[in-house]
Formats: structure tokens, sequence, C-alpha cells
């Protein structure tokens, strides 16, 4: 599909450290992109270029084939890491104020709040000041504030810090939901298990460089060692030309768990051969890395050697 | 956008003005004025009304006593018998005070005379007694050296000062250096206490959107220069909103209860609440020699026909506020008040977005406040005392004096070639210090929990969008 947004080599420094540095990427319309990367990598960074708080220093954002401007302010949302509102305002006169802000006429936003209210069946907070409320609350209505003017482009930064696990279930269905409508979702998080789970493509982004990026599922087969999962019952040797055992758990009533490498040009029909003819076999399946074993990896790969060895020797 | 600046400066305004403390205190304080006021007048009126009597024992025999001259305020009564008897009698007689005259004065050189009073004797009381003695005693010298009392009478003068002012062009206009002086110190107070008062809530405000952390979602909907300017432009309205409410209230307060506190009889005693809170008000000068505090309010006595001679020094304070060049002034204090108040304001702006802890701003407020302070405090004791010195100068054309500074020189009179000056310099250090400010807002607003140092603040100029 035609992406909704691209960057193009961008690059930001500040005044000691480079932030981003020749960041290229593709956002697909309709999908949910993972912007994922470890603790100061230049999330944020290229988050705030993209919604137009800072500039870039080089390179150009794109939305929809055109330069990014202050035209797209309106069809764009972001819910910042640093979550905010107007303590003293009510939370009726704060949404309508921040959907103003955005493009939205007073009419139109006003049945909007009612309808984002009503969906979230919270309509009796309207009148209440903001800092009356508890924190999962103001964190319900800055996710109203995010997506009521209608974006084709939402950007989420960590949008489920703060929930509670049912809220947070509640939030991640009104995502799936947006999606389903059409729009786009960028999604910047740490919490990994959410991202395998909705996220349709992904970037990684590590030292201010983008170190990965694809679809979810490539950047999985990518990454796949020919690692295969075996439980049953019998005893597996160690040592054999076609693979090796990596790990060998035994439970029991002498069952056991093993981890196997295949040796390259051995197929997983050969280990399947021999694993029938010596053991009883009760499961057999290919161990998919997960992003966060990827995520470790490839941050590791992508660290300059000294600060490999700082970081090995810590672990 | 302008409909988003628009937005802003009206959130701005409407979150202030909805607020109980803004209204609690637009309502009190013209009350406690008129309060304040009310004493104030109560106690001057009690002053003069009173008349304290004195009791004179002269046994000087140079009839002393007899030529003292009693006025309203001060009224001598001679007494007889012993000293003793005269200390304990005016006493008893709740008269104020005694004055001996022990015998055997000289004329020449009169050494001795005593004052008893209850208590502890004023300085005014005092300077009062020996003014009128001081009298006696020179007529008594002019007496010995062969004039006639009528001769004395005749050479008696009562000396009116008229001051006149020449202005460039050489016309005569009449100077009330009361009136013009009131005029320059109620102005500068005005502008002096608008910048502080709501140059603090710019700071505040920005600090505490910061605090928040609405900065974020803000920024992604609007421009940093947009989202400061709508603050200062919406504050800016809810000064403004106050101080005209004040004026009015004030007014309306003094003109209906001051009459009723006061009571009919002493119509003389009024005083305007509203000195300090209208802005155009002035102390201005009625009847001859009571300098009284007016308000705007001088068609106000046009309401009683008994009040004569309070109409007749009305009427006399508005010619001398009328020969001001009030056209001027009234430009000027416009441009002036609203000029320091953009400038100042863009800079408490920035100050708050460049703290990140309220307690933080003290470093940073010093190089604001201090210029504000010094040229209010030089401007009413230097420029008051000469509006054309060159410290008024200097001061009424460096822009962040120049609000003070200036309108304090205004109702005395300012070549047209320095107000433009100082207004072409205004407009400059306006412009100068938004540019400034707003870089130093733009990067500071998004900075957290960094202990900044100036510095710092001069690398933010010039970081690139």
């Amino acid at each position: 599909m035609k992406p909704i947004l691209e960057a193009i080599g961008v690059r930001k420094a500040y005044a000691n450290h480079v932030a981003l540095d020749g960041v290229s990427l593709e956002i697909p319309e309709g999908s949910i992109f993972g912007l994922l990367g470890p603790n100061g990598a230049g999330k944020t960074s290229l988050i705030r270029i993209i919604t137009q708080i800072t500039g870039a220093d080089e390179g150009e954002i794109r939305f929809r084939g055109e330069r990014l401007n202050p035209s797209h302010i309106a069809q764009i949302g972001y819910l910042p890491e640093e979550r905010g509102l107007y303590k003293k305002m009510k939370v009726g006169e704060q949404l309508l104020y921040l959907a103003r802000l955005r493009g939205l006429s007073r009419e139109d936003a006003t049945a909007r709040i009612k309808q984002w209210l009503n969906r979230f069946e919270i309509k009796e907070w309207a009148g209440k000041n903001v800092e009356d409320l508890s924190k999962g609350m103001q964190q319900k209505v800055q996710f109203i504030a995010t997506v009521l003017h209608d974006p084709k482009l939402i950007i989420l930064d960590e949008p489920f810090s703060g929930f509670d696990p049912i809220n947070a279930n509640l939030i991640k269905d009104e995502i799936l939901e947006l999606r389903n409508q059409g729009a786009t979702i960028i999604f910047s998080t740490h919490r990994m298990e959410s991202v395998e789970e909705m996220c349709d493509n992904i970037a990684l982004i590590n030292r201010s460089r983008k170190v990965l990026d694809g679809p979810i599922g490539v950047i999985r087969d990518q990454f796949k060692t020919n690692t295969y999962e075996v439980e049953g019952t019998g005893k597996l040797i160690l040592a054999h030309p076609d693979f090796e055992v990596v790990e060998q758990k035994e439970r029991e009533n002498g069952h056991f768990y093993a981890r196997v490498q295949l040796h390259d040009g051995v197929r997983p029909n050969d280990l399947l051969r021999y694993l029938i003819g010596t053991v009883e076999v009760d499961a057999f399946r290919e161990k998919i890395p997960s992003i966060n074993e990827i995520f470790i990896r490839r941050v590791r790969e992508t660290m300059p050697e000294t600060l490999l060895e700082t970081a090995n020797a810590l672990l | 956008m302008a409909s988003k600046f628009l937005l802003i400066a009206q959130r701005e305004y409407l979150s202030r003005v909805r607020k109980k403390a803004f209204i609690v205190l637009t309502l009190a304080v013209p009350l406690l004025l008129a309060v304040f006021g009310f004493i104030i007048a109560k106690m001057a009126s009690s002053d003069n009304d009173t008349t304290d009597v004195i009791e004179v024992r002269d046994d000087s025999g140079l009839g002393v006593a007899s030529r003292l001259v009693s006025t309203p305020q001060l009224r001598f009564e001679t007494t007889t018998g012993t000293l003793a008897d005269a200390k304990k009698g005016f006493q008893k007689a709740k008269h104020d005070g005694l004055v001996y005259l022990p015998a055997g004065l000289d004329v020449e050189k009169p050494v001795g005379v005593q004052f008893f009073g209850k208590g502890n004797i004023s300085l005014k009381k005092q300077g009062a007694v020996e003014s009128a003695l001081n009298k006696a005693f020179s007529d008594l010298k002019m007496q010995k050296s062969g004039l006639t009392q009528d001769q004395l009478d005749r050479l008696r003068s009562k000396v009116d000062l008229q001051a006149v002012s020449l202005d460039e062009t050489g016309k005569e206009a009449n100077s009330n250096a009361l009136a013009t002086s009131g005029m320059s110190y109620a102005l500068a107070l005005a502008i002096y206490m608008f910048i502080f008062i709501y140059g603090v809530q710019i700071m505040r405000g920005v600090g505490e959107e910061k605090s928040s952390r609405i900065m974020e979602v803000m920024l992604s909907s609007v421009k940093p220069f947009d989202l400061m300017m709508g603050k200062i432009v919406g504050i800016a309205a809810v000064g403004l909103t106050q101080f005209l409410l004040w004026g009015v209230l004030s007014f309306g307060v003094s003109s209906v209860v001051m009459p009723l506190l006061t009571g009919k009889d002493k119509p003389k005693t009024e005083v305007a609440a509203g000195t300090t809170a209208a802005g155009a008000t002035a102390v201005v000068v009625a009847d001859d020699d009571e300098p009284r505090s007016a308000g705007a309010q001088f068609d106000k006595s046009l309401e009683s026909q008994k009040q004569q001679p309070v109409m007749t020094g009305r009427f006399k304070a508005f010619e001398m506020l009328a020969a001001l060049p009030l056209g001027t002034i009234l430009f000027g204090f416009i441009v002036y008040f609203l000029g320091g108040y953009l400038l100042y304001g863009a800079l408490f702006g920035a100050v708050g977005a460049a703290v990140d802890d309220q307690t933080d701003t003290q470093q940073f407020m010093f190089p604001i406040t201090m210029p504000l302070i010094l040229s209010y405090i030089v401007g009413v004791s230097v420029i008051l005392r000469n509006p054309d010195g060159p410290v008024a100068f200097w001061m009424s054309m460096f822009p962040l004096t120049s609000p003070i500074a200036m309108v304090i020189r205004l109702p005395f009179g300012v070549p047209m070639w320095q107000l433009a000056l100082s207004i072409f310099l205004l407009i400059l250090g306006f412009l100068g210090t938004v540019w400034v400010a707003a870089r130093i807002y733009r990067v500071g607003i998004l900075m957290y929990g960094k202990k900044v140092t100036y510095k710092e603040l001069g690398k933010w100029m010039f970081y690139k969008g």
C-alpha cells in the first residue's frame, strides 16, 4: 500500500549529540507501525519532527507524498509519553479547546466529544476539573483528546503506561478499531508483547540510526536461527553431524524438552526422521525468535565494541 | 494561524477571569480603597475641624498675649493667677496647652518662654504656637522702631504665586506642580503595577503548563510563538479588565458610599478612592491650600449645588489638568503601557519557560525586575524633580526603562522628537526581546529536569527550528 508517511534521510543534531542520523522510513497507510528502540535512541526526536514540534536539520518528511507542513496538523494526532492536561480546566472544555486547536469547528467538536465520552462511559466527567480525576481517568481523557479530530495518522508514545490491565485492553481494542476504520498508527513502546500482538510493521532505531525495519513476519523469518523445540520421552544424544542440541531439560517420567539447532543445509524433516527413530515425540515446532530477542540482539550488534564489552561485563 | 492565536488568548482570558480569586479581588480592592480613603478623610477632617485652645499666662508686661492672633485651628486665651494654678487650670478646663511668658522678658532676646502641654506636644502644635509668638514679637519690635499699627498692616502682603510654564513654542500654560507630578506619579505607578502583577502571571502560567506536561500536546497543534503571544495577550486582557473594573467600581463606590459615610455637613472631605487603581487619576490641588486627591470624578461635584466651595475647587483642579498636554499624555500612556507590558511580558514568559521549578526563577528574575524597579524608584525621585535632565532623557530612551521614565516626563511636556525616538526605540526593543524570548521559550518549554544557566540560554538562541 502507498505509504502515508515517508522519512527520507532525516538528520537532527543538538548541541552535544546527534539524535537522528540519516533515518529513512516508510509507513504504509492503514497499518500499525511499531517504532522501537532503547531509551535515548532518537525515537522521541523523530516523533517530534513528524508532529512538527521541531524541524529536521537535513532530509524531509512526506505526508501522503507532500512535504510535511502545518496544514497536516489537523490530520495527525499525538499522544506524548509525557502526558499532561490543564489541571484546572473542565474535561469537556479542555477537549473542546484541544480539538479546536486541531482545526475542528465548535459544533463538530462538541458532537464528537459527546460521542467519545459515551463510548468510554465517562459522560458524567465532562463537568469535572481534570485535577479531580484519577490518573487512569486522565489518561482516558488524554487518549480521547488525541483521536477526537479523527486524525489519519495517530502517534502513540507508550500508550499503555498508567493504565490497569482492564483499561489497557480497552485502549488496545480502540487502537485496533481505529486501524480498522482506516487510520494509521505509529506506536512507540518498550512493551514487546504488545508490539508482537498488534504491529504490522516495525522499525528499530538504535543510537540515532535505523538498524532494522520491515513487516513483522519478514523480520522474524530473517532472524530465524533454524532452531526447533522438541518435547518427548526418551533420551537425545547431544552430538550429531546434522544438528546440535543447544539445551536439554529433563522432566518427570522420562520426559524431556530440548532446543535443537540444525546445521546449514539440514531440513527439519531430517531431524524429525531421526527423532522418530530414537524417541517418542510429543511436540515439534520451529523456534521463532520473539521481537524482544530480535530487539536485544540487534541493539547489541549495533553497539560499538567498547560499549558492548561494558554491557557484557554488566550482564 | 490567527484563529489559533485567538483561541489561546481566549482560553487564557476566560480561565483567569472566571476564577473566584479574580472576582473576589476585583470586588475587594475598590471597597478596601474606599474604606481606606474614608479613614484618611475622617482623620484629616478631624485634624482640621478641632480647635486647640491654648491658655496664655503673661507676666512679661509687654502685652504679647493681646497680640497673639487666633486662627480656626488655634485659639489663645489669657489666664490669670499663679503659674501653679494655671498649670492645673488648663488641664481641668480640657484645654490643650499653656504658654508661660515670664516676667522681665526681653523683646530683643525672648528667652525663657515655656509651653506646657498635656502629655507629649506634637511638632505641629509647637510649630503653630511658635510662629504665633514669633509674629507677636516681631510686631512688637517693629512698633518699637516707630511703625504704627496701620503701617504694619500695610506692610503685610499675601503673595499667591502663580506658576506659568512655557512650552516649546512659547505658549503660556498654567502650570501646577502638584497636578503635574501627581499625574506623573499615578501613570508610572499604574504601568509599574500592571507590568509586575501580570508579568508574573505570565511567568507562572508558562511554569504551570510546563509542570503539567501539556506543552508537547499544545506544540503539536500550535507554534510556540503563537502559544507565547496568545498567553501574553490573553493575560493583558485580564489585566485591562481588572483595571477597568477597579476604575468603574471605585468611582461607583466613592460616589455612592462616600457621601453617606462622610455626612452632608462636611462635603469638603471627599477623597477619591480610585486614586491608585483607576490609573488616569491624579492628585490635584483644590482651593488655595488644601491638597486633596480627586479622582476622575470631577463632574460628580455637579450633583450638589450646596457644595459651592468644593465646586470651585474642582473646577480649578479640572482647569489645571486640562492645561496639561492631555492628548499627548493619553497617547503616550497607551503606547508605553502596552509596549512596556508586551516587552516585559515576553521576558517573563521566557523565564517561565527556561526553568523547571518555580523556586529557580529568582536568578533569572533579577535582571528583568532590576530595570523595572530602578526606573520606578529613579523615576519618582530623580525624574519627577528634574524631568528634563540627562537621567530623565537617557532613561526615557532605553526601552527597558522608558515605559515608566517617559510617562513620568509626559505631563511636564516632552519635545516631539524625543517622544518619537523613544517610541521607535521601544518598538525595536519590543521586537528584540520578543525574538530572544521566543527562542528561549521554544527550547525551554520542552526541556525538563535540567538546571539552566545563562550560558545554556545563550546557546538556545542559536538552535535551529
